[in-house]
């Protein structure tokens, strides 16, 4: 035995470090290395055995060289033979190993279990302690499956120490991580629940990260953890600075345990006994006064310590958000720290601060803050402050201060970070929006956006000025002045021209009164800027000049000179070229009655949601989009509404038909003009907190959406909390859908939000309109949806509904696929016989036809199948077919631009169970989409 | 949530890891990289954590850190990423204890 001088030391192990830490080059670590791992080698392939404590020194040397950075491809069948080792020392090392290398080994793993089982079975409570920190370092869910159900037996056991069951409970935490489904809950939950009242504080802090994530998936289960809790803090939180003992950490009571139990809280709704709810609001009146007293200590630790707690504190009085007080006293404090000179604390403040600004309670305390928060915003050094900054902003805006917060967010945008502009473009274009009670400030502030951030203006934006100056009639003039102005800049951005053109094309005459914008200097200044525009603005400025000699009949000559040129005419590029000989012809050729007609003033735009909060939300990403916004929502869902992104070259796409024939060029297929619109799509979801990942399809929604191919009306969707029913109708490529949400809970929902999801492919063939619904739906309350459905053209795929609440503190997630069918916009057909073998022989062409062969999975009902059929939506042909046991059907598939005739037939085979089925329409795709929801029926 | 503990020497030798999610294999180079670039002129000496290290260890040093002591305490104070024994005094004395049922050297 070698001497050592202290503790376990390895003599040859310090030997070897050392020789390594005195290694001059790279590669004469590696020869020491090579060397060393030669040298092990063959002392574990020798014939001589080693052992424990030579075991046990080789291997803690390959542990050493694995964590340099060496691959080791030896010594696990060693470092396994040492976790049966009694020493403390050699099993230690063992299970190091074993816990440092295993992800990069998972056949250790296999070879482990025995051992690891032995010694949680140990009556040394070391060796448990030790094999439960094995099992949650690795945390794999081979590890579950061997040891989930034994651990919650530890936990509760009366004879358990307590280092043991903190261990336990942590690593309960960890493999309930992994693999929840191997935790059942049981009898041990309420068990687990009582060690909330430990003595031991260690215990208790374990037992408390168990608790809060369990609760979060088990609500139910853990609802007696709140009482225990409140009394738990409620000792800590009074107790002098030396009850605790070294429980208290620079002389702020057991800090860590405090901040858990707050967050253990946070998974529930404020406590319903009254006695419980009293004590709880002491314990946050007592942490807020605590803040307010001089520090105990100057160190850092003491501070952080305080500060964590009392973050905690606010984040669970907002989360209550019933407490006026509390919220008020809560938005007071952050307001000290608003100005405090840690920049983490003024960050984490203007964070609690917009969370505040949502509730009613704290929304006016929160806009008393207004002048430190631009301040901030003014000064503050680090870019993610000033981010915060403008969140806050944002979120404490409303009718009485936007003018203020909208000019402090513009002048901050000449100096803002790139990372963030078009960020703050977005708000201020929403709040502007929002809260414009004077249009022509909306205007101004618009137009000051792109001239100040004009690269930073996407078009959802630009698209939405417009759409807002035609429809309203008393902004218009002034709109035309304003851009005209504008526009005079030497240097101005291209969406100023963008705006600039579409507006004074529809409202230029409202200005041409005055000498210094008359028609001519109008068209002068315009196209002054043609020639430095990008190919859609100059189709769009084309447009505008179109639109000018309907307007201004005195500069036509100008402009037909103008499309004349060789520039425009012989244009490489074929959409000017187009528009220029178009236009051209349509002012030679039409009359001005037609002119007039035909380049009318644009109609207003269809009242639709804005299309830039859900550009807002998309920038922002899911996580930072606060409560605050969607509370917001309720208050604003009035101003959400709004025109749709509008088309961006009005003159041609509103072109009545006969402009067709004017050119002489027969049908021309419509030309598609200017960039496209906006995939507005559907936004019926544009403020939603929290994760908005949508959650996987709920089990069991294929079934149900299978279902409804053949009906209308039932329920779609149920679970412990939620009941989702339908009730729809269709008429040709018409339909409406209501959508009824049932609480089943006494529980209110908070954020409900249901969301329609089509993919890009659905979203061109089915069009969906919906409103939002309230975002609170009451205990046992059930709210409506309706939904407008038009078929576009044939569809294959099924829109997915999903719906994001909060219920208790729990985030839900439920998606379903909404049964929105083609064969839902059937028209039955009533034919005879002959008819319908004349046309089955017509369709004979392979695609047409779409034939599927397949068992019988409902036993064979003539009736019920004759039910299902004309279910389905056609028309049940009787005496048609020769055969008296086929079933045959006819109908009309309508579509918005197309009808489609489809004709099928069915043949049972009671023998074998089987049907036979074949479909036969003028579409491929029709055929093919019909047949799979067909066959999943019988 | 703590996704991984890492300590290293000045020149980003690696003394210390513990991973508390799952990562791949190719990855954990890649991240301990990234941790050494952006955190070898941070300095943290002040949290309970480090404390305790230091208490029992004088002052953490290459030797100490890799004597597998460094690791027992890791898992005394933090179990799967969370706070388990946050009392100095108790984890010194657990640590104290576990060394000594059978140990000879």
């Amino acid at each position: 035995m070698p001497a050592v001088s202290k503790g376990d030391g390895m003599r040859g192990l310090a030997v070897f470090i050392s020789d390594i830490r005195n290694c001059k080059s790279k590669e004469a670590e590696i020869k020491r290395i090579n060397k060393e791992l030669a040298n092990i080698r063959s002392k574990f392939k020798g014939d001589k055995a080693l052992d424990g404590y030579s075991k046990k020194k080789y291997v803690c040397k390959l542990l050493f060289i694995f964590l340099l950075g060496h691959d080791i491809d030896f010594g696990h069948m060693e470092a396994v033979n040492l976790l049966s080792s009694n020493r403390y020392t050699e099993k230690q090392i063992g299970y190091l190993f074993i816990s440092v290398l295993v992800n990069s080994n998972s056949e250790l793993i296999r070879l482990i279990n025995n051992a690891v089982k032995n010694d949680l079975g140990s009556r040394n409570p070391t060796f448990t302690g030790l094999a439960l920190h094995c099992i949650a370092n690795v945390g794999s869910r081979e590890m579950a499956e061997a040891f989930a159900g034994e651990i919650p037996k530890i936990l509760v056991a009366g004879d358990t120490m307590d280092s043991v069951k903190q261990s336990a409970a942590l690593c309960l935490l960890r493999l309930y991580r992994t693999s929840p489904d191997l935790v059942p809950m049981g009898d041990w939950t309420s068990r687990v629940v009582h060690l909330l009242n430990d003595q031991h504080l260690g215990v208790v802090t374990a037992a408390a990260s168990l608790i809060t994530t369990l609760a979060q998936k088990n609500p139910e289960e853990f609802k007696t953890s709140v009482s225990l809790a409140v009394s738990r803090l409620s000792r800590i939180v009074t107790s002098a600075s030396t009850d605790l003992q070294d429980y208290t950490y620079y002389f702020v009571p057991a800090p860590w345990l405090s901040v858990k139990l707050l967050r253990l809280l946070q998974c529930y709704p404020p406590p319903e006994d009254p006695a419980v709810r009293g004590r709880l609001t002491e314990c946050l009146e007592t942490i807020l006064n605590k803040a307010q007293e001089p520090p105990k200590s100057k160190k850092v630790q003491h501070s952080n310590a305080k500060n964590a707690v009392l973050f905690e504190a606010i984040s669970l009085i907002i989360h209550h958000d019933s407490e006026p007080n509390l919220l008020v006293r809560a938005c007071n404090q952050l307001g000290q720290f608003l100005q405090h000179r840690e920049t983490n604390l003024r960050y984490l403040a203007l964070e609690s601060m917009c969370t505040l600004a949502s509730s009613e309670f704290s929304h006016e305390a929160v806009k008393t803050h207004i002048e430190t928060v631009i301040n901030a915003l003014k000064t503050e050094r680090d870019v993610s402050v000033r981010q915060r900054a403008v969140d806050l902003l944002y979120a404490m805006c409303d009718r009485s201060n936007a003018q203020q917060i909208v000019a402090e967010m513009l002048s901050y945008l000449e100096t803002a970070d790139y990372s963030i502009r078009e960020e703050i473009v977005l708000k201020v274009a929403i709040l502007a929006e929002k809260y414009a009670v004077d249009y022509t400030w909306y205007v101004d502030t618009i137009l000051n956006l792109i001239r100040i951030a004009g690269d930073y203006v996407s078009e959802e934006v630009w698209y939405r000025v417009i759409q807002i100056v035609i429809n309203r009639d008393d902004v218009q003039g002034y709109a035309a002045k304003t851009v005209f102005e504008a526009l005079q800049a030497p240097a101005c951005h291209e969406n100023l021209v963008k705006v600039g053109g579409y507006i004074l094309g529809e409202f230029g005459n409202l200005i041409a009164g005055d000498p210094r914008s008359s028609p001519l200097t109008q068209f002068h200044l315009l196209h002054s800027k043609f020639h430095l525009c990008s190919v859609p603005t100059r189709a769009l400025l084309l447009s505008t000049y179109i639109k000018f000699v309907n307007l201004f009949p005195e500069v036509k000559g100008t402009i037909q000179d103008v499309l004349r040129s060789g520039s425009q005419l012989k244009n490489a590029d074929v959409e000017l070229q187009q528009r220029a000989v178009e236009y051209l012809r349509l002012s030679t050729v039409a009359s001005t009655d037609i002119l007039a007609t035909v380049l009318e003033e644009m109609p207003p735009f269809p009242e639709r949601e804005s299309s830039i909060l859900a550009k807002l939300k998309k920038k922002k990403g899911p996580s930072t989009v606060t409560d605050l916004e969607e509370a917001k929502r309720e208050r604003s869902a009035d101003v959400n509404g709004g025109p749709e992104p509008a088309l961006a070259s009005t003159s041609t796409a509103s072109t009545p038909s006969p402009s067709a024939d004017l050119l002489g060029l027969g049908a021309a297929p419509p030309v598609p003009t200017g960039p496209p619109p906006s995939s507005g799509g559907l936004l019926v979801d544009v403020f939603s907190d929290s994760p908005s990942a949508v959650a996987p399809l709920a089990p069991g929604s294929e079934d149900n959406f299978a279902r409804f191919v053949c009906k209308n009306n039932g329920v779609l969707f149920e679970n412990q909390l939620l009941q989702i029913g339908l009730k729809s109708e269709f008429r040709q490529n018409l339909g409406r859908m209501f959508i009824f949400y049932g609480n089943k809970t006494s529980t209110q929902f908070l954020s409900f939000t249901p969301t329609l999801i089509c993919s890009d492919d659905l979203q061109a063939n089915l069009s969906l309109q919906t409103k939002p619904v309230d975002p609170t739906v009451d205990g046992g309350a059930q709210v409506q949806q309706a939904v407008n459905i038009e078929c576009v053209s044939d569809f294959a795929e099924a829109p997915v509904l999903n719906i994001q609440f909060r219920y208790g503190g729990t985030f839900q997630n439920v998606s379903v696929k909404l049964p929105i069918t083609l064969n839902k916009f059937f028209q039955p057909t009533e034919m005879a016989s002959q008819d319908f073998f004349q046309r089955w022989k017509q369709l004979s062409n392979p695609q047409q036809e779409v034939q599927s062969i397949f068992k019988a999975k409902h036993p064979m009902d003539t009736e019920i199948t004759k039910a299902k059929i004309i279910g389905f939506g056609s028309a049940l042909l009787e005496e048609v077919d020769p055969n008296p046991a086929n079933f045959v059907g006819a109908g009309i598939i309508h579509t918005k631009t197309t009808q489609i005739g489809c004709l099928l037939r069915l043949e049972p085979n009671l023998q074998a169970q089987m049907y036979r089925l074949t479909l036969r329409t003028s579409r491929e795709t029709v055929s093919q989409r019909l047949c799979e929801l067909l066959s999943e029926q019988f | 949530m703590i996704c991984f503990i890492l300590i290293q020497n000045l020149v980003g030798k690696t003394h210390l890891v513990k991973w508390y999610m799952q990562f791949d294999d190719n990855e954990k180079p890649k991240l301990i990289e990234e941790v050494h670039a952006t955190s070898h002129c941070w300095r943290c000496q002040n949290t309970n954590f480090v404390e305790i290290l230091n208490k029992y260890c004088d002052n953490v040093c290459e030797l100490s850190a890799f004597t597998s002591k460094v690791y027992s305490v890791t898992d005394l104070t933090l179990v799967t990423s969370k706070i388990c024994e946050t009392s100095q005094m108790k984890v010194l004395k657990l640590q104290s204890l576990e060394s000594m049922p059978g140990d000879h050297l």
